[in-house]
């Protein structure tokens, strides 16, 4: 395959694991604050998945873990943890926006540096070994 | 400090399922096949990805856990601390180039982490 397909291809999945982590984290939170809460019982295990947001999460985050998967088949590990941590960038701001957590500035500082690093790794090639 | 507990248990088993699962794909080669059943098969038939997902369940205990006593934007960050592990250890055991931007990159994104987590 052509180095700029492989490119190609490999920020489409590294968008598509972004995008479910993000949702799926999100709908995970609200779920755990609006409804039955976690007291390291079985039962309340249970309860809490029932919660439709955390069913919607678990379904995100398992298509997560499938895309994520198929680009690990072709991508480096240490291209695709940095790259993916814009992940966190957009959570922080669900977070801020949705969830009504307050984002001090460091954390912003924080955001900027997250966003820099992933830019750079991303400018690297995805698959070095072999 | 019981959130710090959380966060060590969500990193290590973290860094474990990443790493059994990025080992074992490189040996199947790159998937052409994207469909869904095709991809639950694959993950369903190794048993190195069927551990790594055993970990990842452990780590989103964890982290459901880690959600009821924190901040989503604490326990997003916190649990980042894998990040500079996963990469050294990819270096070292699934033995990719991780060149000077790459790590550069990574310190950048490893230092943002650490912002925000003060």
């Amino acid at each position: 395959m052509s180095s700029n397909r492989l490119v190609r291809k490999t920020r489409l999945f590294a968008s598509i694991v972004v995008v479910t982590n993000v949702l799926g984290n999100f709908a995970l939170s609200w779920g755990m604050k609006h409804g039955a809460a976690l007291d390291g019982s079985p039962l309340s295990f249970v309860l809490v998945v029932f919660n439709p947001w955390v069913l919607v999460g678990i379904g995100l985050l398992a298509g997560w873990v499938l895309s994520r998967m198929a680009l690990l088949s072709w991508a480096d590990l240490s291209y695709v943890i940095p790259v993916t941590s814009v992940g966190f960038v957009l959570n922080a701001i669900m977070g801020a926006v949705f969830l009504d957590e307050k984002i001090s500035a460091l954390r912003w500082a924080g955001t900027v540096c997250i966003v820099g690093g992933t830019v750079l790794v991303g400018l690297t090639a995805p698959k070095t070994e072999r | 400090m019981n959130a710090w507990i959380y966060v060590a248990i969500i990193v290590v088993s973290t860094v474990v399922s990443d790493l059994l699962q990025s080992w074992e794909m490189k040996r199947q080669g790159e998937m052409t096949n994207f469909g869904i059943g095709h991809l639950l098969k694959t993950l369903l038939s190794k048993l190195p990805l069927i551990a790594s997902v055993v970990f990842l369940a452990v780590s989103f205990y964890a982290f459901l856990a880690l959600l009821q006593v924190a901040d989503l934007s604490f326990a997003v960050p916190a649990t980042a601390l894998s990040l500079v592990a996963e990469t050294i250890l990819a270096r070292l055991l699934l033995k990719e180039r991780v060149t000077a931007t790459r790590w550069a990159g990574t310190a950048l994104v490893a230092c943002g982490v650490y912002l925000i987590a003060l």
